[in-house]
């Protein structure tokens, strides 16, 4: 007998497998709320829950071990459509190694159904342990019995946010309950707790379905949460990233003679990148071309930070910095971390702060006290200290660019040009 | 695709080309999670896709952009070795269900998590084998800013047409770094076409046109879809070896290896008389860029091949490396990935490697290497 969801009566399970109740109840659960066919999409873990997909007139989807519930909560997400259902089948080997991504799609309460076959085991490998195997519970990697107890799913999927999870006894006529989960509006999961004649059964006989459930602790039940259907987040985007880079017009003369490389390095937190940017983009405002890349610990506010910058008159190809042929350090942070460096320039230009110690090097040094206008400006006195003392660009292609990124007031520019001029 | 006149230069990164390229051409959904150095391009996907989520861990972000694919989205996502390693088994889930969709990945210092802040070139031979039965999935490799646009949009041109997950391969270097750029070097991008199946016969999911099978979205109501990552016929539906479902899983190399032909992508600079060539993709481009300048500059003749499409390798990148009597590749490894996927174990005598781990090999190794 074939029904508008199924088209066939007989299920590739073996005989008196709990799996066969729960296909067959559910889509009789999806037809009892008037769901179509090509309304439903079916998505199957593996597992012997797993070879259902031929026998389905819904659309279908057959993933990976433990995996279907966050590829089904892709679908819902590309979906979101009221009308839509997904229900995933997973078994109770699948959600254990899928946990996380059960209760994600409980957490952010995505439109679908999640079906547990748990069988208390893992059928289609062999009969392991799963981990919502109850204790004492026979498999054929625990022959004494489980010595751990397994997960409440349910218990766990309140906590993490889901409308709705029951658990039922796979035993009569369980599509009133399956219709439960399937009508919520959000996520729901309903754990149908079944036998597994193949394993299970041959391992524990005598057992009861019902008295193995009351003797773990797992009894049927509901666990509700009353939660509004999810919505997806509307946030604010650009159409467009480069509005966000604005562009740069040549407005000034640059005396640079050939590529340079530039070294500034200080303190997490003492406005080097910035500085390094500021510096870019006043080159970039002469006609020059640029790279800038930051290098700092992994804490970002603590330690050195540092920015390589090369500046010519020519296409940069290549932006890595061996050697610089300008330093500028404004702490000791900054020194510790270029120190090496520093040490192996053979001419070039070493400017820093007047109280660090000078390393030996054969580069020009120039001292000057950056920090007396701060820790936090010392970076930007250097640059335009830099560009002062060099004349490869001008400072008023600086103070341009301060002022075209809206930066003036964060810097005490009266304090730093007076510096600059003593 | 025309180019535009006038100048409009920004300081701009490599991860903002990539995302805004991915974007125009159709990628509408980013799936993130943070790993360094990814994580700008995360930042742009999260202000630029329409559809935008952070997911919990990597195995579930391909899961969930392999469920937003099924629905018609392209979806994009960016990773390192870190992540891109738990990903494995999903990636050859998208491959085997042909689902479009773009991994950015962003190499950096391994083995596992390596430096997260130091560069390299240490995943090709990974990518070369990362689909289980050794079937070719499309890798191309951005070389500078320009081809983070191009090669961004192909990847997702790529990805729809071929219906197939696509690695866009780049490194740390490449997308942290800023740098000045005339933005009249991008062409135009348009959005890549989804045709969808549209006749009113059966559907049947993996009967394929030109080695591609027609696409239409799960949870329509014209057809049945179905998806399936195991060994399957051309109705979708699971099979242990029945000749139609090992047919289609052949299917699967010969559509990645016949149909990438038509997405071959490389730069080949070449000097009449010239008999060294120099070979770099990725990062170590600039430095072969650099160099060939250099060397011309001192009328040193040499040629220069930049591969951009890596995977499935280009015949013609054999044929030009045995043209020439020395043949220089500069990678950023120290077991020359790109040399071995060319000649395997046996790599001959005139082909030499410069090899490095972290740090990037500078133009002047090239040039040293040119005049031994
Ligand atoms: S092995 Fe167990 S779970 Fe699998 S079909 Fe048979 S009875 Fe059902």
């Amino acid at each position: 007998m074939s029904t508008n969801l199924l088209n066939t009566d007989s299920l590739p399970y073996c005989k008196g497998c709990g799996h066969d109740l729960i296909a067959k109840h559910t889509t009789k659960a999806l037809e009892k709320l008037n769901y179509k066919a090509l309304d439903v999409i079916i998505v199957t873990d593996i597992g012997c829950h797993g070879i259902i997909d031929k026998c389905l007139n819904t659309h279908t989807v057959h993933g990976l071990h433990g995996r279907s519930v966050a590829l089904g909560a892709g679908i819902a997400l590309g979906l979101n459509h009221p009308d839509k259902k997904i229900i995933v089948f997973i078994g109770d080997g699948g959600a254990t190694i899928g946990l996380q991504h059960i209760l994600e799609a409980a957490r952010l309460n995505l439109n679908m159904t999640v079906m547990v076959h748990n069988n208390m085991l893992y059928g289609m490998t062999g009969g392991q342990t799963s981990g919502l195997t109850p204790y004492g519970f026979r498999t054929t990697t625990s022959y004494d019995g489980n010595p751990f107890g397994g997960y409440d799913l349910c218990g766990l999927l309140q906590s993490a946010g889901s409308s709705y999870a029951c658990r039922i006894l796979g035993i009569g006529d369980i599509s009133d309950k399956l219709a439960v989960a399937i009508g919520t509006k959000g996520f729901s999961l309903a754990e149908v707790i079944e036998i597994c004649p193949g394993f299970g059964m041959k391992l524990n006989p005598k057992r009861k379905l019902g008295e193995i459930a009351e003797s773990s602790g797992r009894k049927p039940g509901e666990w509700i949460n009353r939660r509004d259907k999810f919505e997806m987040p509307v946030t604010k985007k650009t159409n467009n990233l480069f509005e966000r880079a604005p562009l740069i017009k040549k407005e000034f003369t640059h005396y640079l003679k050939q590529k340079t490389t530039i070294l500034i390095s200080g303190s997490a937190g003492e406005g080097i990148q910035l500085a390094a940017t500021i510096l870019s983009k006043a080159s970039m405002r002469s006609g020059l071309s640029v790279t800038q890349k930051g290098s700092y610990p992994v804490t970002v506010g603590v330690g050195f930070s540092a920015a390589e910058v090369n500046l010519s008159d020519k296409h940069i190809f290549f932006h890595g910095i061996t050697q610089p042929d300008i330093a500028i350090i404004t702490s000791e942070d900054g020194l510790a971390y270029a120190k090496q460096r520093i040490k192996q320039m053979q001419n070039g230009m070493l400017i820093i702060d007047t109280s660090l110690e000078k390393p030996i090097t054969k580069a020009e040094i120039v001292e000057r006290d950056f920090r007396m206008v701060g820790a936090k400006y010392a970076a930007l006195y250097a640059i335009l200290y830099y560009a002062l003392k060099t004349g490869v660009i001008s400072t008023e292609a600086v103070f341009k660019t301060l002022d075209q990124e809206g930066l003036q007031d964060k810097f005490p520019l009266a304090l730093i040009k007076d510096a600059l001029v003593k | 695709m025309h180019k535009k006149n006038k100048d409009s230069i920004v300081l701009t990164d490599g991860s903002c080309l990539i995302i805004e390229a991915l974007a125009r051409a159709g990628a509408d959904a980013f799936i993130g999670y943070p790993i360094t150095p990814a994580n700008l391009l995360y930042q742009y996907g999260s202000q630029r896709m329409e559809l935008m989520l952070s997911a919990p861990d990597e195995i579930t972000t391909l899961q969930w952009m392999s469920g937003l694919s099924m629905t018609g989205k392209l979806p994009v996502t960016a990773t390192s070795f870190p992540g891109f390693a738990l990903m494995t088994e999903s990636v050859n889930m998208a491959y085997m269900m042909e689902l479009p969709m773009v991994i950015i990945l962003v190499q950096r210092l391994g083995p596992a998590t390596g430096t997260a802040t130091c560069g390299a070139q240490g995943d090709l031979l990974l990518l070369n084998g990362i689909i289980s039965g050794g079937h070719p999935i499309p890798v191309l490799a951005t070389s500078d800013f320009e081809d983070c646009w191009v090669l961004a949009a192909k990847s997702a041109e790529i990805a729809i047409t071929l219906r197939t997950p696509v690695i866009l391969l780049t490194s740390k270097e490449e997308v942290m770094t800023h740098r000045s750029f005339n933005m009249k070097n991008l062409s135009d991008i348009s959005p890549v076409v989804r045709k969808e199946y549209q006749s009113a016969q059966k559907y049947k999911p993996y009967a394929a046109t030109n080695l591609v099978p027609d696409f239409i979205p799960v949870g329509q109501n014209k057809h049945q879809v179905r998806f399936n990552a195991s060994t399957h016929d051309q109705a979708g539906i699971l099979q242990h070896s029945t000749k139609e479902a090992i047919d289609n899983t052949i299917r699967l190399e010969e559509k990645i290896t016949k149909r990438m032909q038509e997405f071959q992508y490389y730069i080949l600079d070449e000097q009449e008389d010239a008999n060294t060539l120099l070979v770099a993709y990725g990062i170590s481009a600039s430095a072969a860029r650099s160099a060939t300048s250099q060397l011309r500059e001192k009328k040193k003749k040499v040629s220069l091949l930049i591969p951009q499409t890596m995977l499935p390798v280009q015949d013609i990148y054999l044929t030009k490396c045995l043209e020439y009597q020395k043949v220089i590749i500069a990678e950023e490894s120290i077991n020359n990935q790109f040399g071995r996927i060319l000649f395997g174990q046996s790599i001959p005598d005139h082909v030499t490697c410069i090899g490095s781990i972290a740090k990037m090999i500078t133009p002047e190794q090239i040039v040293e290497e040119v005049y031994l």
